[in-house]
């Protein structure tokens, strides 16, 4: 169910504009690996280069490597549409979509590429999801209603749902929790920590707490000015990165002396 | 205006403190422009009463003379003695003209609009939509003029072709003869209505949400299926309104109508026979012959092209408004 991520030389370009540059690192399988820095450091835009997201961007442009176990996500012939189906993805602001019912919201995943499933496979399906995201218990009288009449909180847990619907090997979340209220936060964070028993799961954060909360590894972006693409300074056990960290950049930033 | 707020009570937040006995100060300009806005929306409102009592009052008149049934029969001889009218050809038409244009031209005009915001390179979809917005402009007595010209003599194959695969409809039977059928007229009023249907619905795909798109995406979605989940749920009432604008024009459309189509007071069993009419074509056909109540007889059905006009567009406005919740 869980696959590792092995990058290496990994350059990201917005048009001319060179993004992120030369990344290489590996990302453990069933664990939870946090990408911290300033704004702009590139680790949004190294996110989505893991599920082929960041070439929908116009202008965007990826060159490297990307293993998921032995496959190369950029080898040729390979499609950007299966991978974004073995690498699932959760959005910054929760973004359940707008006309579908909370059971479609889930379901929407599954049906997709010409997917033909039973009806009660698929209610098989949509309970498991939303089980596994901690929602059922609040939904599961009105799965019918409307995705969006949920609280922002219960919709990122429903977007959560809608992604691990797929069985997919990789969830990568963008800031999950960045518009949410901290009691909602909370129940992302412990359902992240849930969540990883079954699948490798990659959280861009601005907030350091969190780092040091849910993830086993942490890797610290940073970049040399404006302008300047965005580069790995070093990535490490959390435990490690918190309190002993190996480069000084690090340092400073997790105490707060820029950032 | 004669409420003053009560002498103990502090002024709500954000008000402008207004003490007792003096008006708060109205600069010139802002009067200027309030009776410059006030008056226009006055204006607008009189304006649509005179219409609307200027028709009603004529076309009472007709009526009042009129010997044959004004909705059943398939006349119009309103400047006989007695006068002898009937809007069924017109409205029969009118409608079915229109519904022919729009059959042909919403399917088209969303597949352009989604080829403009989604599909094209943005070197090729930029000047596309210029000439999208450009074929608007286009005078319809053009449209009319390239219609009888170009399109009639050009359509005895397509109306062959219906016959032998659809004839046994009935409706799109064919006798050889000039194409200048209400289907003609259908045609050249789809590419009439195409430009504006393709630009509003443009502009309402180019405003989904990036959000729900990328969630599609994210899911694994082909860009079809991102189209599906997330541009066209969110696209539909403004699809919906562009097209009701797109019939407005379509049913009252006057000069490409009256130049294409040999107008005749019956209705043909196929919509590819010659002949019918159309309220807006009539009244350009036959204004300047008429007497005194034929005239009244033209606005009388000017009349009905209005109330349909706006019943059409109250249909729309429903349609949207009930599914405002999800525009947002």
């Amino acid at each position: 169910m869980a696959k590792r991520i092995d990058v290496s030389g990994l350059n990201a370009y917005y048009g001319a504009h060179k993004a992120i540059d030369d990344i290489s690192m590996t990302v453990e399988p069933r664990s939870v690996t946090a990408f911290i820095g300033p704004s702009g450091c590139g680790k949004s835009t190294f996110l989505r280069t893991l599920n082929r997201m960041h070439e929908v961007t116009p202008g965007g442009r990826v060159e490297g490597k990307v293993m998921l176990d032995d496959e190369n996500l950029y080898g040729p012939g390979v499609d950007p549409v299966s991978v974004r189906r073995t690498v699932g993805m959760v959005f910054q602001r929760p973004n359940p979509f707008p006309t579908m019912s909370i059971f479609d919201n889930v379901a929407a995943g599954v049906r997709l590429n010409g997917g033909r499933v039973r009806k009660d496979e698929l209610d098989g399906i949509v309970e498991k999801s939303l089980k596994g995201a901690n929602l059922w218990n609040e939904v599961k009288d009105r799965l019918n209603k409307p995705g969006a009449g949920l609280s922002g909180g219960q919709q990122q847990r429903l977007c959560i749902a809608r992604a691990i619907a797929v069985e997919p090997q990789v969830l990568l979340m963008d800031e999950p929790c960045s518009a949410l209220d901290p009691i909602s936060t909370l129940a992302i964070e412990d359902l992240i920590g849930e969540l990883k028993e079954r699948f490798t799961i990659v959280i861009v954060t601005h907030n350091m707490q969190q780092a040091a909360r849910v993830s086993d590894r942490t890797a610290f972006f940073n970049l040399a000015g404006v302008g300047q693409p965005g580069k790995l300074v070093e990535i490490d056990d959390t435990e490690r990165i918190f309190s002993n960290p190996s480069v000084q950049a690090t340092e400073d930033y997790i105490s707060g002396r820029f950032g | 205006m004669d409420i003053t707020p009560a002498t103990a009570a502090p002024p709500p937040l954000g008000a402008a403190p207004a003490p007792a006995g003096q008006k708060a100060t109205t600069r010139p300009g802002d009067r200027i422009f309030l009776a410059l806005s006030r008056g226009s929306g006055i204006l607008l409102l009189v304006i649509m009463a005179a219409i609307a009592v200027f028709l009603t009052v004529r076309a009472t008149n007709a009526l009042s003379h009129n010997e044959g049934n004004f909705f059943t029969t398939f006349e119009w001889s309103a400047n006989s003695t007695p006068p002898v009218f009937g809007i069924a050809v017109l409205a029969f038409g009118t409608v079915v003209s229109s519904l022919i244009a729009m059959l042909i031209a919403v399917p088209v005009a969303i597949g352009i609009a989604l080829f403009i915001s989604h599909y094209a390179p943005r070197k090729l979809s930029t000047p596309l939509s210029y000439v999208i917005d450009l074929l608007a402009a286009v005078p319809s007595i053009v449209y009319g003029l390239w219609g009888a010209l170009f399109l009639v003599p050009h359509l005895g194959g397509l109306y062959s072709w219906l016959n032998d695969y659809f004839g046994w409809t009935g409706i799109f039977e064919y006798h050889d003869g000039a194409a200048r059928s209400l289907f003609t007229i259908g045609i050249l009023l789809a590419i009439m209505i195409l430009p504006i249907v393709t630009s509003v619905s443009r502009e309402v795909f180019l405003q989904a949400p990036k959000m729900h798109e990328e969630a599609a995406l994210a899911l694994g979605a082909t860009r079809w299926e991102v189209i599906r989940m997330s541009v066209l749920p969110f696209g539909r009432s403004g699809v919906i309104s562009a097209s009701m604008l797109g019939l407005g024009r379509a049913l009252g459309e006057t000069m490409a109508v009256a130049t294409v189509l040999s107008p005749s007071f019956e209705i043909g069993k196929s919509l590819l026979d010659p002949g019918g009419g159309t309220f807006a074509q009539n009244i350009a056909s036959s204004f300047k012959e008429s007497g005194e109540i034929g005239k009244d007889a033209l606005i009388a059905s000017g009349l009905v092209l209005f109330v349909l006009t706006l019943l059409v567009n109250g249909a729309a406005r429903l349609i949207i408004a009930r599914r405002k919740e999800y525009t947002a």
